[in-house]
C-alpha cells in the first residue's frame, strides 16, 4: 500500500486531522492499523501491549498532526517511527519494572533484550517498505530458496540484476542493525522508503 | 538464542536444512564480530532459528574457486550471504574476502542482515480495537468534524468488512458466494465472487452516494440503460458491464466510496440525516438508509467469510440494536405490502391512523436484542400493549439471519405464544425485508 500513497494523500491527511474531521481519523486508522499494531507486537510480542500502544500512538497523531513534516518523509514512516518509539519505550518500562521486581537478569540483559526487538521491529519494517522488486528477489532466495539465477528466471531478469537486488535489499535491511544516538529518529523511518 | 552464531568455530550449515521454519520474535540482533582481520564464515543459513548447535562444516571435496574480477565478485555479497550462489563462486567470494577489506566488512553486514529476515506474520487484528482507540482520540481532543452517530454503524462495519478483505489472494477474490434472499413467499438466490458481492455492495451503496450529489459507481452505460433504479437491477447491470468478472480491483473503489459517504455525512451533519434515498420502489431517509447498508455490509461479510472458511463475528451490540430496531421498525410496512399482494392475511381490524391497534411483541435476546411492539393491521396504527395478541422470542443474530433472507420463517428458531397466523405473517414479514 506504501508504495503508491502519494504524498498529496499525506498533505491532505494532516490537514483534515488539524481540522479536526473524526471521520479522516478512521480513515487513518484503516490505512495504518495494521502497521502500527504488527510493529508493536513485534517489539513487545503481546497483544493486550501492542493494542495500547496502538492506542498511543494514534492519539499522539491525532492530538498532535502538526508534527508530521512531509518534507521529511512519509506519514507511513511517521507513524512507523512513532511506533517504533512508544513500542520501545513500553518494553523498556515493562522490563525495568520486572527486574524491578526481582526478575532474572541484569540491566545489560534486558538492554541488550529491547535493543535486539528494536532492530527485529526496524527490520520489519524495512522490508515491508522496500521496492517491491527487490522484496521478490529476497523472498525468492531466502524463503523459497531460489539460487539468484533461479531467482532471475523466476522474476524475468538478468542475473546481474538478480545479484544486484539481492545485495541491494541486504543492504538497505542491514541500516536495521546501526546504532543511533537517542535523540535521532531511528534508521529505517527515513525518507528513502 | 544464546550462543554466538559467530562464533569463529561455527561452520556452515546444509542448505536444505532450517530454512523458513520461522524466526522467534525478538531473534535477529546478533552481536557483531569485532571487524577487521577476522576469518569470515561462509554464510549460513538459518541455523540460529532452530536453536540447535551447528554441525561441522560439511567436508565434501572442496570447489574450485571461480575466477572472477573484483566488480563480479563484489555483486555477488547479497547472492553470497544468502546462500544463493554456485559452490565455485561461494569459494571464489570467500577468497576474496581474506584480500579486500571493504568487500570483508559489506560481507558482514549482509550476513547480519540475512539473520533478520523472518515470515510474516499475519495477525488478525482484534475488529473492536478501531473503536476503542478512536474512541480514546475522541475523547482527548473532541472533533470539530465528528461522524453522526446514525453513521457510526456504517463506519464500522465497512471498516470491518475491509480488514477481512485486507489479506485475501486471487484465490479468496474468486471464491464462488451464494447470495441469497427472499421474493415474495419464494427463496431465491444468485451465484457470484467474493469480487462479485464487493462490486454489489458497490453498485447498491452507490445509492447512497447518489442522494448525496457524489458520483454513481455504475458506468454511464450501464447507468443509462437502466430503467429499474432498484438494488438487484443496479447490481445486474453492474456484473453485466464488464464482459470479465469481477476482480480485486473493485475493493479500493468500494473503500473509497464508503470513505466518501462517511467524510460527505460528516460534514452534512445532522441535517442531512432525513434526506430521501431512493431504493427504486421505496425510499428511507439517510439515516436509516446508512443503517441498512451498514447491516447489508455485515451480512455479505458473513457470506464472504463462510465462503473463505474465515470466522466473523457479528457487529457491536449497540450497532446490532439499531440494525433490528430498523427492521422491527420495517415490519408494519412489509406486512401491508404481503397484505396488498395476497400474502399476508387480511387485517383483523380497521385502524384509524394513530389509533391503538393489534400488536404483536417481538422480543429479541441476546446482545443487542430489546422488546418492540408491531402494529399488525396497518403502519399507520400505533402499537399497544393492551392489544398484544402474539408473542414472538428469538435470538438477536438469529432475527437478523432471517431478515436477511438466510433462514426460512418456517425455520427461524422462535419461541412462539399466541395468534398463530400473526406470527406467521410477522416472520415472513421479516423475510421479506430481504434483497439481493
Amino acid at each position: 500500500m506504501a508504495k503508491d500513497t502519494p504524498p498529496r494523500w499525506d498533505r491532505k491527511m494532516q490537514q483534515r486531522l488539524a481540522r479536526g474531521e473524526a471521520a479522516a481519523l478512521g480513515e487513518l486508522y484503516d490505512r495504518f492499523a495494521s502497521l502500527v499494531h504488527s510493529l508493536a507486537h513485534r517489539v513487545l510480542d503481546d497483544d493486550t501491549l501492542a493494542d495500547r500502544v496502538t492506542r498511543e500512538v494514534f492519539a499522539h497523531v491525532w492530538e498532535n498532526p502538526e508534527e508530521y513534516d512531509p518534507k521529511k518523509g512519509s506519514m507511513r514512516s511517521w507513524v512507523a517511527g512513532l511506533t517504533h518509539r512508544a513500542a520501545v519505550q513500553r518494553l523498556r518500562q515493562t522490563e525495568t519494572a520486572a527486574l524491578a521486581d526481582g526478575g532474572q537478569g541484569t540491566t545489560e540483559d534486558m538492554e541488550q533484550k529491547v535493543r535486539r526487538a528494536s532492530v527485529a521491529a526496524r527490520a520489519d519494517y524495512i522490508v515491508t517498505s522496500m521496492p517491491a522488486p527487490l522484496r521478490a528477489a529476497l523472498e525468492l532466495a531466502y524463503f523459497q530458496r531460489r539460487d539468484y539465477r533461479q531467482t532471475a528466471a523466476d522474476l524475468g531478469v538478468t542475473e546481474d540484476e538478480a545479484r544486484r537486488r539481492l545485495r541491494l535489499g541486504l543492504q538497505l535491511l542491514s541500516t536495521a542493525n546501526e546504532q543511533r544516538p537517542a535523540a535521532a529518529p531511528p534508521p529505517g523511518y527515513g525518507s528513502a522508503l | 538464542m544464546n550462543a554466538d552464531p559467530f562464533e569463529p568455530e561455527d561452520g556452515p550449515e546444509g542448505r536444505d536444512d532450517g530454512r523458513g521454519d520461522g524466526m522467534r520474535p525478538g531473534d535477529g540482533n546478533h552481536p557483531r564480530p569485532e571487524s577487521g582481520g577476522l576469518r569470515i564464515p561462509p554464510p549460513r543459513t538459518s541455523i540460529e532459528d532452530t536453536g540447535r548447535p551447528l554441525p561441522d562444516p560439511p567436508r565434501a571435496p572442496a570447489p574450485v574457486p571461480a575466477d572472477l574480477d573484483h566488480k563480479v565478485l563484489k555483486s555477488l555479497l547479497g547472492a553470497w550471504a544468502l546462500a544463493a550462489c554456485s559452490a565455485e563462486e561461494a569459494a571464489a567470494v570467500e577468497l576474496h574476502l581474506g584480500n579486500c577489506g571493504a568487500c570483508a566488512d559489506e560481507a558482514l553486514r549482509l550476513r547480519d542482515a540475512v539473520g533478520l529476515l523472518h515470515p510474516e506474520e499475519s495477525l488478525d487484528l482484534d475488529p473492536g480495537l478501531r473503536s476503542r482507540v478512536l474512541a480514546g482520540c475522541l475523547d482527548r481532543r473532541p472533533p470539530r468534524i465528528p461522524v453522526p452517530d446514525w453513521a457510526a454503524p456504517y463506519d464500522a462495519e465497512t471498516a470491518r468488512l475491509d480488514a477481512l478483505l485486507r489479506d485475501f489472494g486471487d484465490g479468496e477474490w474468486h471464491a464462488p458466494v451464494r447470495l441469497k434472499w427472499y421474493e415474495g413467499d419464494r427463496p431465491v438466490n444468485r451465484r457470484t465472487t467474493v469480487a462479485g458481492v464487493i462490486a454489489h455492495l458497490l453498485t447498491v451503496d452507490g445509492l447512497v452516494a447518489l442522494a448525496l450529489g457524489l458520483d454513481d459507481p455504475l458506468p454511464t452505460a450501464a447507468r443509462t440503460a437502466l430503467a429499474d433504479p432498484s438494488p438487484t437491477a443496479r447490481t445486474e447491470a453492474y456484473w453485466n458491464a464488464s464482459r470479465f468478472p469481477p476482480t480485486r480491483a473493485v475493493r479500493l473503489p468500494w473503500r473509497e466510496q464508503s470513505h466518501t459517504v462517511i467524510r460527505t455525512v460528516s460534514f452534512a451533519g445532522g441535517g442531512a440525516s432525513e434526506l430521501a434515498v431512493p431504493y427504486g420502489e421505496f425510499a428511507l431517509p439517510l439515516r436509516d438508509s446508512l443503517l441498512d447498508r451498514a447491516f447489508e455490509c455485515w451480512v455479505h461479510a458473513g457470506d464472504i467469510a463462510d465462503a473463505v472458511d474465515y470466522p466473523y463475528e457479528p457487529p457491536a451490540p449497540r450497532h446490532l440494536h439499531r440494525m433490528i430496531d430498523l427492521a422491527a421498525r420495517m415490519l408494519p410496512s412489509a406486512l401491508a405490502e404481503r397484505r396488498r399482494s395476497g400474502l399476508a392475511t387480511p387485517a383483523k381490524e380497521l385502524v384509524a391512523a394513530g389509533a391503538p391497534g393489534r400488536s404483536l411483541r417481538l422480543e429479541v435476546e441476546g446482545l443487542g436484542g430489546g422488546e418492540w411492539l408491531i402494529a399488525l393491521d396497518s403502519p399507520g396504527a400505533a402499537p399497544s400493549e393492551d392489544h398484544e395478541v402474539a408473542h414472538v422470542a428469538l435470538d438477536g443474530v438469529e432475527f437478523c439471519r432471517l431478515a436477511a433472507g438466510h433462514v426460512p420463517p418456517q425455520d427461524a428458531a422462535a419461541g412462539q405464544d399466541g395468534d398463530r397466523e400473526a406470527i406467521r405473517d410477522v416472520l415472513s414479514a421479516a423475510a421479506s425485508l430481504s434483497r439481493m
